[in-house]
């Protein structure tokens, strides 16, 4: 069977250069970075020369270069470690209400903890709404955190708007920017941003490594307590392999940024015209022209997404229906909702996303696949009638 | 022969095992799981279903190497089986979720979503079996061979074209080589203990449940004997059901039992342990598996709760009504409740206790 694997924006698969770069780090040079002997000097060499590569890629200083675990952990340090750093000042923070649960999460404990949070609302195609960002900003705001694209519909938030406006107001900006890094240019100062979240999975790199790049004199506290590694902010023994893995999958990423995001559009452009000229009742979900290349949200009318999953899945196609969750069980997305989609359309959404080994006779057998399932479904009833009939002729 | 068929799977060992035997015997199985509201939300802990029983089945699947895919059931649950559930009891009925769950749920809306992936078949872990018959396209329905764990009662009003389309692996099975077969496959479910009781029902009952949902089942009325004396208060008739003895609250000469449940005076009637003896019930809703009504009274065994004895009766069929008459005086049974029909292993029908407002003959 054919096998597309159409869920980029979930996991990415290693690429065979970054493989390569990582394998000598697990055993033939596998000392601690902290090491003062050869072996030890060996990683720290490693290390630095990673964090000057992923440094040069976000067109930051390597000293603002924080490995971490990954997207999750780099969101958490950056909104609670600046929240606490700052808390003296001012215990209210803004964010939109189709973050990544890493930074939604992390907001709703902090609002337990006594902080206050505002949650700003976005448009029908998923862009903040300035004017509310504006509204909401208060004598006490320290953080604002908005993603750089989202990762469910891919629409690019106004960063460097967003960032003017609040250093005018004297306030720090986070972005999470898993989802864009790899996909389209990522310049900390081109965005203007204070914090930034990174992680090598979502762009062929290896699992379990992230960054967050914190802007010198950003004051922060750590998360984690322990030895003095990553400049006391994340203490611990630096995954060397990760780390060497990630810097080469983003320089990968970062030297293709002029050939494969137009690829990956132009592969887009041609699913997203197909899936609109031959199947009726559907709608493209997201901005039309602020928005990764790689995603494809669509909403199919009159189907529910899970039902369609499963049935590209035993097709061989793998997609996404809202955000993943823990038992495979997903809940309505709240970005659709947010976007102002009603219930059904949102249920009945599918992500396709798009990356590295991505063809376009991938999206032919997509596209056909779907014009055949998604017929199916329509013209199947969610119950047989016959379940209905009953035994007994009267 | 290789068919496509959807298990629903609920992490507990019977549907473990039930996929485990599909796949050994070449099928293409495709597990589910039916994530159903979590009694967590409203109160305590659940007890199949969950989330948690999702992983298990995930495990289950991923070692069996089956896809497994989630359907969010949580809406349709709460709308074809809490709902009814509650209302009932707030009518003074005792309804039977299960039954209703399998014939709307894992036989309605989940062999919609089987047929629409190219699926025959919707399995499960039922102890039930369904055998073949030469006269009919529909199998019959069969008790499970392990009598202990029979759960042909809950699947008494599938019909025809669902009997047709379902598949009881573990029917052939008693619990105990289901367990030894998980075990003999290393499942991790291999040990886990059964579901008990009612999957969307908490540790407080289901009368806090009723009590959250339909607040008018709770009101204070009288408890009364059958010539009509008010003996005493009752904190709501959504409490108790024909049998009872407990909670009554009324001191009398010999021990009191609820006979019958009266809703529209908010009332429940009381009387001496002879009283809740019953020679006959009427049942409305009846169906008959072989499709035929029978013209004469028929002699069978009846069951009238999941755990309740079977026990011989004759049963006069009166269009989709139906008279059971015992062979000797049997408890009363609420009304709502299923009551299946037996001929040794084969079902031949049921119906629920109809309710006293409909009683009008």
């Amino acid at each position: 069977m054919r096998r597309v694997y159409l869920d980029h924006s979930a996991t990415t698969p290693v690429r065979a250069e970054v493989l390569s770069a990582m394998l000598p780090y697990f055993a033939d040079h596998a000392g601690n970075a902290s090491s003062l002997h050869m072996a030890g000097q060996r990683a720290k060499k490693a290390l630095e020369e990673a964090r000057n590569a992923v440094a040069r890629a976000l067109g930051a200083d390597p000293k603002e270069i924080y490995f971490t675990s990954g997207g999750t952990e780099s969101d958490n340090q950056a909104v609670i470690g600046v929240a606490r750093a700052q808390s003296l000042r001012g215990r209210h923070l803004i964010t939109s209400t189709i973050e990544h649960h890493a930074v939604l999460n992390t907001c709703r404990w902090l609002e337990s903890q006594g902080f206050q949070v505002s949650y700003v609302p976005v448009d029908q195609h998923g862009l903040l709404d300035l004017d509310a960002l504006k509204d909401n900003i208060r004598g006490d705001t320290v953080l604002i955190s908005c993603m750089l694209a989202n990762n469910e519909v891919g629409t690019i938030e106004p960063l460097a708007e967003i960032a003017r406006l609040a250093h005018a107001r004297g306030l720090l900006v986070h972005t999470d920017a898993v989802q864009a890094v790899g996909k389209m240019p990522v310049r900390v100062d081109d965005l203007g941003v204070d914090l930034l979240s990174l992680a090598a999975h979502k762009f062929c790199g290896p699992k379990g490594i992230g960054a967050l790049y914190v802007r010198r004199g950003t004051p922060i506290e750590p998360l984690l307590y322990g030895g003095h590694q990553e400049w006391a902010l994340r203490p611990g023994t630096q995954n060397i392999p990760g780390i060497v893995g990630m810097a080469t999958a983003l320089r990968l990423a970062t030297d293709e940024l002029s050939i494969e995001p137009p690829r990956l559009g132009a592969l887009r452009d041609q699913l997203q015209q197909g899936i609109l000229s031959r199947i009726p009742d559907v709608q493209v979900n997201g901005h039309s022209t602020s928005r990764l290349p790689s995603i494809l949200n669509v909403s199919f009318g009159g189907v529910e997404g899970e039902s369609l999953l499963m049935a590209l899945d035993i097709k061989g196609i793998a997609v996404s229906t809202g955000s993943a969750c823990t038992a495979g069980a997903t809940d309505p997305s709240h970005v659709l909702r947010a976007m102002g989609l009603e219930r059904a359309r949102a249920d009945g959404s599918l992500r396709f996303s798009l990356g590295h080994t991505t063809t376009e006779e991938d999206m032919d057998y997509t596209l056909q696949t779907l014009v055949e399932v998604v017929g199916r479904l329509r013209s199947m009833s969610p119950v047989p009638a016959a379940c209905f009939e009953e035994s007994t002729k009267r | 022969m290789s068919r496509r068929v959807v298990v629903a799977m609920s992490g507990g060992v019977d549907s473990s095992v039930a996929a485990a035997l599909l796949h050994t015997q070449g099928n293409e199985v495709i597990g589910v799981g039916l994530r159903f509201p979590d009694a967590a939300k409203t109160e305590g802990q659940v007890a199949c279903c969950g989330i948690a029983g999702m992983e298990d089945a995930r495990q289950v699947s991923a070692q069996l190497g089956i896809p497994f895919y989630v359907l969010d059931y949580r809406e349709v649950f709460e709308r074809e089986v809490i709902e009814p559930f509650c209302r009932a009891y707030a009518r003074g009925e005792t309804p039977n979720p299960c039954i209703l769950c399998n014939k709307r749920l894992k036989f309605g809306r989940l062999l919609g979503a089987a047929l629409a992936l190219g699926a025959e078949f919707v399995a499960t872990g039922h102890y039930a079996r369904l055998g073949a018959d030469s006269d009919t396209d529909h199998p019959w329905l069969l008790k499970g061979s392990d009598r202990e764990h029979d759960q042909s009662y809950f699947l008494y009003a599938l019909t025809p074209y669902q009997r047709a389309h379902a598949l009881f692996p573990v029917g052939d099975l008693t619990k105990s080589q289901v367990r030894a077969t998980a075990a003999r496959l290393g499942l991790p479910v291999a040990d886990k203990p059964g579901s008990q009781d009612i999957c969307f029902v908490g540790p407080g009952g289901y009368r806090s449940l009723v009590a959250a949902r339909e607040p008018a089942a709770w009101r204070t009325g009288p408890i009364i004997d059958s010539a009509g004396r008010v003996l005493g208060q009752h904190r709501g008739i959504a409490g108790f059901t024909p049998g009872q003895r407990k909670g009554l609250g009324v001191t009398a000469r010999e021990p009191l039992y609820v006979i019958a449940l009266d809703p529209s005076h908010n009332a429940i009637i009381a009387g001496p342990e002879e009283e809740t003896l019953t020679q006959t019930l009427l049942l409305q809703d009846v169906q008959w598996l072989d499709g035929v009504l029978p013209s004469r009274p028929v002699c069978l065994t009846v069951k009238a709760r999941y755990r309740g004895p079977e026990v011989l009766a004759e049963v006069h069929s009166q269009g989709t009504y139906a008279r059971v008459y015992y062979a000797t005086p049997q408890p009363r049974v609420a009304p709502g409740q299923a009551v299946v029909f037996y001929q040794a292993d084969r079902v031949l029908g049921g119906g629920t206790v109809q309710t006293p407002t409909q009683v009008l003959s």
